[in-house]
């Protein structure tokens, strides 16, 4: 059992939406990104994505590219990320760390030194964008013996056909992505995720998360509601991107966690 | 069966769309299932007559092919060696080898019932092709073009536009090729639907390599014929630029079984292949990784970071290859070397003043390797170099690179 698996049977057991908030790794630079994300539990964040920073990260929105090149130009690199999530883990060991990233830094370092590295620095899951079940072999296997759970994306594009495929060799929880679209678009629509949250759920016992397109306290709420927990990222990093201070930062996610726990 | 259908070269990519370890479908959840239905449209259309009826009849009748296959006979007296003999797809309609495979995927369009047809462009030249192709048909087209490439490729730019497409020029990342083709994926994971995402090289998620490698075989196909019909043997040598990897592969491919054919990619060597990465030369200077969708040599540093490239050749300027390519370099098949953008400008020069042609900066760097090793190869060695564009677009970048002031010319 990972501290995902263990993360949502207690909230489960507590009847509580998750909230997970997604932070890019490094942005605005190595020490500030570090405080925030050592204060993401105290804000009510029960799962932290953990950006992995890409210089071509061609599902994200203008927010989380320049997340990314902010990170990049502060020297943010896959090693220092993992090390950032290393001392994060000395001040808490039980909430889990999701890494989101793209394929290429992963294989560059190499498959298994990656896996053995990640796992040493407390890395729990990993959604890697570009690699969807047909190149299973690349890396979720290989994550999925090693201990690391693999969660995978669902999308609107998953039809019935092609959904037992998506849910085969995910693990930890789905992620729902709510809207066609890149990250940071358009607004997800309660109704439109609900009957697509419940098609996911008849064909799997684990949870299914919804992100992209949730901006607000509401948002998070409502969404949370037909789910079982809302994911936000461009929000919070676009407060990032304007230099707010860590503190003005987690008081923004305080709000949005509020929202998913009222569900 | 005869030995050398044992060991064809031909028979990739695989049904995971892989040339040994290169290719894949390196993609978004959202964007699999198109390209699966993709996939199943092309293999469709691979075996329907009418398919490829209506394919011969506008490549005839509206692009203008078979291309002639000309004897370059002042550039080998010049040079003195290797009879040259040039492909001359830059007098294709648009100007360069890229409609061939414009028009296959947009005849596929539409027969996908898809209405909104996007693509990327480095050099304009397969914005252009793709806008064309659009206007004949009466579909919407929107190209994607770095910000740095709509500055130095303008007139390519406002052809576009006045074939009625949009060009949306991208400013994420160093603005040129690798970052219009971003955004044009990140527009398709956007427009599901009624998109058609028409890829202008050998690049992207399988089937694209395939399919686009497939299209641009008509260029070897003719040459095949053609060389047999000039000299009744085939060339010795084969020798293509290489950005993507589109009309190398095209003209490659159908020779691919031909052991006795050498086979020469040639890259855009930039400022030189060295530390600082000043070039575009994916094979000689990069490693193998994963981005747009395949595995294949990129440019990219000790982090898996995709580095830029550089070239005075927009259509070159890609930091990535073709994964076919990828493969053919690493059984040995075909060899891939550069050239650099001084090299590219002297044989542009040669091409314009020994044979009246005035090249694309893109088969100058072929030609820059012709002029390399004909002087030295025997009278009786044919080399085949594919002239895949015009160099119309271009007299603005070689003025400006000799230094010549275009306003004050007379
Ligand atoms: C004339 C010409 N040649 C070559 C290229 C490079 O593409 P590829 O390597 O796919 O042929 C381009 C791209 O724009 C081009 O315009």
């Amino acid at each position: 059992m990972t501290r995902i698996d263990a993360k949502f049977a207690s909230l489960k057991a507590n009847g509580k939406k998750a909230f997970v908030a997604y932070v890019m790794a490094g942005d605005p630079d190595y020490e500030t990104s570090l405080e925030i994300v050592k204060g993401l539990p105290g804000a009510g964040v029960d799962v932290i994505e953990l950006g992995l920073p890409f210089t071509d990260p061609m599902a994200d929105g203008a927010t989380i590219q320049l997340a990314g090149q902010r990170a990049l130009a502060q020297g943010q690199t896959l090693v220092k990320t993992l090390e950032l999530a290393r001392r994060f883990r000395e001040t808490d060991d039980t909430t889990p760390i999701v890494l989101m990233g793209y394929y290429n830094p992963i294989f560059s370092h190499g498959v298994d030194r990656f896996l053995n590295d990640a796992k040493a620095a407390g890395i729990d899951g990993l959604i890697v964008v570009d690699l969807p079940p047909e190149e299973d072999d690349e890396l979720c296997r290989p994550a999925q013996a090693a201990g690391l759970n693999f969660i995978r994306l669902a999308t609107p594009t998953t039809d019935e056909k092609r959904l037992p495929k998506v849910l085969q060799n995910t693990s930890g929880f789905v992620y729902y992505v709510s809207i066609t679209g890149i990250t940071g678009a358009a607004n997800a629509v309660a109704t439109d995720v609900g009957p697509e949250v419940a098609r996911i759920k008849s064909a799997t016992d684990l949870p299914v998360i919804v992100g992209f397109g949730i901006k607000t306290p509401e948002a998070s709420q409502k969404i949370a509601g037909v789910a079982d927990g809302a994911v936000v990222g461009s929000a919070i990093v676009d407060l990032i991107g304007q230099g707010k201070s860590p503190a003005q930062v987690l008081a923004f996610v305080k709000t949005l966690s509020d929202g998913a726990h009222a569900a | 069966m005869p030995e050398d259908l044992i060991n064809s070269f031909m028979t990739g990519p695989d049904e995971t769309g892989r040339f040994g370890q290169f290719g894949g479908r390196f993609v978004s959840e959202t964007l699999m299932p198109l390209i699966l239905d993709l996939e199943a449209e092309y293999e469709k259309a691979k075996t329907d007559q009418n398919f490829w009826d209506e394919m011969d009849f506008l490549w005839k009748h509206y692009v203008g092919r078979p291309s002639p296959l000309y004897f370059a006979e002042r550039l080998t007296e010049r040079l003195g060696g290797a009879k040259i003999y040039m492909k001359r797809d830059e007098l294709n309609h648009t100007g360069a080898h890229k409609i061939n495979n414009v028009l296959g995927q947009i005849i596929l369009a539409r027969r996908m019932g898809k209405t909104r047809i996007i693509a990327e462009t480095g050099a304009g030249q397969h914005g252009v092709a793709t806008a064309t192709v659009c206007a004949k048909f009466g579909l919407k087209c929107i190209v994607y073009m770095g910000a740095h490439d709509v500055e130095r490729q303008k007139p390519n730019v406002f052809r576009m536009k006045l074939l009625g497409a949009d060009v949306v020029p991208v400013t994420s990342g160093r603005g040129t090729l690798k970052d219009a083709m971003n955004d044009a994926l990140r527009d398709w994971v956007t427009n599901v639907r009624d998109t058609f995402y028409c890829i202008g090289t050998v690049a992207g998620p399988h089937p694209y390599p395939a399919m686009v490698r497939d299209f641009q075989a008509i260029i070897g196909k003719e040459a095949k014929v053609q060389m047999q019909e000039a000299e009744g043997r085939l060339p010795d040598t084969i020798i293509a630029a290489i950005g993507g990897g589109s009309n190398a592969m095209g003209l490659f491919y159908p020779f691919l079984d031909d052991k006795d054919v050498s086979i020469i990619g040639v890259e855009a060597g930039g400022k030189g292949v060295n530390d600082k990465m000043e070039h575009c030369a994916s094979l000689t200077g990069g490693r193998p990784g994963v981005l747009h969708g395949n595995r294949t040599y990129l440019l990219q540093d000790d982090d898996g970071q995709i580095l830029e490239g550089f070239s005075i050749s927009a259509g070159l300027d890609y930091p990535g290859i073709g994964p076919e390519h990828s493969w053919l370099h690493d059984i040995g098949r075909a060899q891939y070397v550069s050239i650099t953008d001084v090299e590219a400008l002297d044989a542009f020069k040669l091409c314009c003043e020994t044979e009246g042609i005035i090249p694309a900066l893109e088969p100058s760097h072929a030609l820059a390797h012709v002029a390399k090793i004909a002087p030295d190869l025997p009278s009786d060695h044919i080399i085949c170099m594919n002239m895949c564009g015009r160099g119309d677009k271009d007299i603005f970048t070689v003025a400006k690179a000799l230094g010549w002031d275009m306003a004050e010319a007379d």
